[in-house]
C-alpha cells in the first residue's frame, strides 16, 4: 500500500497528489510515468510523473477527474492509501544535446510539462515555455514555470488570462520572428501536440511529444499502448512514451483512446451506485 | 496385480455447453478412488522412462505406488523433492509429450495419466494438509529473482531449500507471472498459484511486488545492494504483429493484452473496474495454446463465434491436443489453412471484419514443418468484431538494455552457458526470456537447474 501525503485541488478538475513511493522516488526523471491502482479491483491507470523529492521518497502526479480511476483517486484524502503504485516507467525526457529548447504545455498535459521544462533548466538550456489553457480559472503553475523558464509565455483561448490563442499562435510568432530551438517539447491534448508538429514542420524544427495511449501492464507486456510511429508499430510503455512528434500517426492514437469510451459511461455509472450504496451503509 | 484397463480412467469435466460461458476450472480432478485405481495402471517400471521424459525429474513410479497404496501425503513428499509446484504442473503440462509419452502402457493402450494423478496428490495435500514448508537454516546469503513466474516460483523455492535469503521481484501488482496474467482461471485457479506463494514465503522468501526491474533498480544495483547472485527470470514479452493493413484498429488485441484484461485484471467479474470488449464474433489468429486460451476466454466473455485462423493444417498446431480438444468441444471453430491479409474497420474506426485467404502446405521450411502457401483468388472476408493475435513474442528489451555485459541472440533472448549463466558473472537467467516463448515446466526445469548452479557457484 502507499500513503497519500499531500492532496491539493489545483483547480476544480485538478488534483495534486504526493504519494510515499520511496524506490519510485530514488529513480523517478521528467518524462517517465506511474502506473497506479486505487484498490483491489482497481484497473492499472498510467500517469506521468508531475515531480518527485528523493529525500522524502515521495512522488507527485497531477490529474484531471475525468475518467472512472481518477475520479476514484480523487475522493481519497491525505493519509489515505492506495493498493498499488509502481514506476518509473517509460525512458525520461532526453536533455542531452540541447542547448535551446521550447517546452509546450497544455491544460492538464503542463503537469507533465514542468518536470521536463525543469530537467532542461538544471542540464544548462535555454529554456522557453508556452503553456495553454481555456481560461483564467484553470490556470496551474505559473509560479513553477516562471521559475524554470527563461521565457514564460501564458495563453488562455478565450483571452482571460495571459495572451489571447492557442499555443500554436505563440510557437508560430517566436519562431517566424526567428528564435532558433534545437527542441520543441509538447505536452497536452492528441490535437494540441498535432497541431505543434505542424507549426514546426516547415521551420524544419526537431518535435518531440509524449503519448498517453491505454496501457494494461505498462512493463512491456500487452501491447496494449502501440503507436504507430514513421511507419512502426512501437510501444509506448518502453519505446516511449516520448517519440517524434513528426512521425506519429495521431489520427489512429485518437481512435484508438475512445475504446471504451462508452463502458467508462457504463462504469461511472455503477461506481455511483457503489458509491450510493456505501453511503446508505454508512448511514444504516 | 496390476490394473490391465487399456484406457485411462477418465477425469470428470464440467459440461462444455456449461462451462464455455463460466470461468471455473475444467477438469474437476480425480476422487481418492479414482486416483488409486488409476494409479494401479502403473507397472512401477525399474529403468522408469518416464522420469527422463520429466524436466524435473518426479519420481513417477514412486509417487504413484504410494497413491495406489491410499498414502497420497507420502506421495506429496516425493513430488515435492524434486517438484515444487506439482499442482500447476499436473494441470498446465504438456505430459503427453514428456513423462506420458515414454510410459510403457502406452505402446499398447493409453499411457498412465500421470499428470492427472499428479494434480490430485498436489490437490489432496492442498485440501486435506497444506501444511507451510519449514523454513531452512538461513546461510546468509542474498540471492534477488527477478520475475515471479514458473522459472522465478521454482528458482526461489529451490535456493530458499538450500538456506539462502531469497528476494523475488515482481513488476506487476500480483505473484506468478504468466500463471496469474496468462493462463486462464478455467485452467488454473488463481487461488492455487496464491498458496504456492504463500508457501514460498513461509520458506522466508520475500516477494516484492511492483519491482520493475530495469527501472526502479538495475541489475547493478541488485549487487551493489549484496545480492550475491541474480536470476533473471523475467518471461516472455513484447506482442508479436502480422503488419497487416489495420491492426490499430478498435478491437485488435494482442493475446497478452486480452489474457491480461480477462485474467489479471479480472474484467470477467463484475466488480473489476478493468474493461474489455464484449464481442460477437472473434478471430483467434495463431495455433498455440496462447491462442486457444485466448478463443476460450472470448466465448466466455460471451461471443456468439468465435474462431481460430491458423495460417498451417491441424496436425502442424503447436497447441497441446487436448487444448484443441477443449476448444473444439466448447463450440471454437478452426480455420486452418487459412492466413489474414487485412483487417477491415468501421468508418469510426472499429474492426468490422477480417480477410483472410487460403493456404496449402507446400515443401518442408527451415522448423521442418510444411511450408504454407497461399492459394491465388481465395481470398474471403471473415465476420467478426474483433480480432486477437495470438502469434508469439518478443524479448522484454527491460534487463538487456539496462545491465551491460548481458549478450542476448538475434531475436534478444539472453545468451546462457551450460549452467544458466548469462555473460555476465553472478547473473543466470531461465524460462521464457532465454528460450523464447515455450512452456511452464521448462521454465520450472531451467529454474531448477539455475537455483543449482547459483547454490554451486556461491559455494566455490
Amino acid at each position: 500500500m502507499y500513503k497519500i501525503v499531500r492532496k491539493k485541488e489545483l483547480n476544480d478538475a485538478v488534483t495534486l497528489m504526493e504519494i510515499e513511493a520511496p524506490f519510485v522516488a530514488k529513480k523517478a526523471r521528467a518524462g517517465q510515468f506511474i502506473i497506479f491502482r486505487v484498490d483491489e479491483q482497481g484497473e492499472r491507470v498510467p500517469l506521468t510523473i508531475a515531480g518527485y523529492d528523493r529525500e522524502k521518497g515521495t512522488v507527485s502526479i497531477i490529474f484531471q477527474k475525468v475518467g472512472f480511476s481518477t475520479r476514484a483517486l480523487g475522493e481519497l484524502n491525505e493519509g489515505d492509501f492506495i493498493q498499488d503504485f509502481v514506476g518509473p516507467l517509460g525512458k525520461p525526457t532526453e536533455t542531452e544535446g540541447v542547448k535551446r529548447v521550447c517546452v509546450v504545455g497544455g491544460g492538464v498535459g503542463c503537469a507533465i510539462a514542468l518536470p521536463s521544462a525543469v530537467a532542461f533548466k538544471e542540464a544548462g538550456c535555454e529554456v522557453d515555455v508556452i503553456v495553454g489553457f481555456r481560461n483564467k480559472d484553470i490556470v496551474i503553475l505559473e509560479d513553477e514555470f516562471k521559475a524554470a523558464s527563461d521565457n514564460l509565455y501564458l495563453m488562455t483561448d478565450d483571452g482571460s488570462y495571459g495572451e489571447h490563442g492557442f499555443v500554436t499562435v505563440k510557437l508560430q510568432q517566436l519562431l517566424e520572428a526567428g528564435k532558433q530551438y534545437d527542441e520543441v517539447l509538447a505536452i497536452g491534448p492528441i490535437p494540441m501536440m498535432k497541431f505543434v508538429c505542424k507549426t514546426t514542420e516547415p521551420f524544419g524544427v526537431k518535435t518531440m511529444v509524449s503519448l498517453n495511449p491505454i496501457m494494461v501492464d505498462g512493463t512491456g507486456m500487452c501491447g496494449g499502448c502501440r503507436v504507430t510511429v514513421g511507419g512502426e508499430t512501437k510501444f509506448a510503455c518502453v519505446d516511449g512514451p516520448e517519440f517524434d512528434g513528426h512521425k506519429v500517426d495521431y489520427d489512429e492514437l485518437m481512435k484508438r483512446n475512445s475504446v471504451y469510451r462508452d463502458r467508462e459511461a457504463e462504469v461511472a455509472e455503477k461506481h455511483t451506485c457503489r458509491m450510493e450504496a456505501m453511503g446508505k451503509a454508512l448511514i444504516k | 496385480m496390476a490394473n490391465m484397463t487399456l484406457t485411462k480412467t477418465p477425469m470428470p469435466e464440467q459440461d462444455p455447453k456449461v462451462r464455455a460461458r463460466n470461468f471455473e476450472e475444467v477438469a474437476l480432478g480425480y476422487t481418492a478412488e479414482m486416483a488409486m485405481e488409476e494409479a494401479g495402471r502403473c507397472l512401477n517400471c525399474k529403468n522408469p522412462k518416464c522420469v527422463e521424459g520429466c524436466p524435473v525429474n518426479v519420481r513417477i513410479p514412486e509417487f504413484i505406488s504410494k497413491v495406489a497404496e491410499g498414502d497420497f501425503k507420502a506421495a506429496y513428499e516425493i513430488i515435492t523433492s524434486t517438484n515444487a509446484l506439482p499442482a500447476l504442473s499436473g494441470r498446465v503440462c504438456p505430459q503427453e509429450s514428456q513423462c506420458e509419452c515414454k510410459c510403457i502402457r502406452g505402446i499398447k493402450g493409453e499411457p498412465v495419466a500421470i499428470g492427472r494423478l499428479e494434480r490430485f496428490v498436489a490437490d489432496w495435500y492442498r485440501e486435506n494438509v497444506n501444511a507451510m514448508p519449514e523454513k531452512a537454516p538461513s546461510n546468509g546469503v542474498k540471492v534477488a529473482v527477478v520475475g515471479s513466474g514458473p522459472a522465478g516460483l521454482t528458482c526461489a523455492s529451490d535456493l530458499a531449500k538450500r538456506g539462502y535469503q531469497v528476494s523475488v521481484f515482481e513488476a506487476l501488482h500480483t505473484a506468478g507471472g504468466v500463471l496469474v496474467y496468462g493462463i486462464p482461471e478455467f485452467r488454473l485457479p488463481k487461488a492455487i498459484v496464491a498458496n504456492e506463494v504463500k508457501k514460498l514465503e513461509a520458506q522466508g522468501v520475500e516477494v516484492m511486488t511492483n519491482m520493475v526491474i530495469g527501472r526502479v533498480l538495475s541489475i547493478d544495483e541488485l549487487f551493489e545492494m549484496g545480492y550475491k547472485a541474480v536470476f533473471v527470470g523475467s518471461g516472455a514479452g513484447l506482442p508479436m504483429f502480422m503488419h497487416i493493413p489495420g491492426e490499430a484498429l478498435k478491437g485488435v488485441y494482442s493475446a497478452n493484452e486480452y489474457l491480461t484484461r480477462t485474467n489479471l485484471m479480472k474484467a470477467y467479474t463484475e466488480e473489476a473496474d478493468t474493461p474489455i470488449m464484449k464481442s460477437k464474433a472473434v478471430a483467434v489468429v495463431g495455433g498455440g495454446n496462447v491462442a486457444m486460451d485466448g478463443a476460450r476466454c472470448a466465448m466466455r466473455l460471451g461471443a456468439d463465434k468465435v474462431y481460430i485462423v491458423y495460417r498451417r493444417g491441424e496436425a502442424e498446431m503447436p497447441a497441446r491436443k487436448e487444448e484443441q480438444h477443449h476448444a473444439k468441444e466448447e463450440g471454437i471453430e478452426f480455420m486452418t489453412l487459412c492466413n489474414p491479409t487485412e483487417i477491415l474497420g468501421d468508418e469510426n474506426g472499429w474492426v468490422s471484419g477480417m480477410k483472410c485467404i487460403r493456404m496449402e502446405l507446400g515443401e518442408p521450411d527451415a522448423s521442418g514443418r510444411r511450408r504454407p502457401v497461399e492459394i491465388p483468388g481465395s481470398e474471403f472476408v471473415l465476420d467478426v468484431d474483433t480480432v486477437i493475435m495470438a502469434l508469439g513474442t518478443s524479448p522484454n528489451p527491460l534487463i538487456r538494455s539496462t545491465t551491460p555485459g548481458l549478450e542476448t541472440n538475434r531475436k534478444g533472448c539472453l545468451l546462457v552457458n551450460e549452467d544458466e549463466m548469462t555473460t555476465r558473472e553472478g547473473v543466470f537467467a531461465g524460462g521464457d526470456a532465454v528460450t523464447g516463448a515455450a512452456t511452464v515446466i521448462l521454465a520450472m526445469g531451467a529454474g531448477k537447474k539455475a537455483a543449482a548452479a547459483i547454490d554451486a557457484y556461491l559455494s566455490k
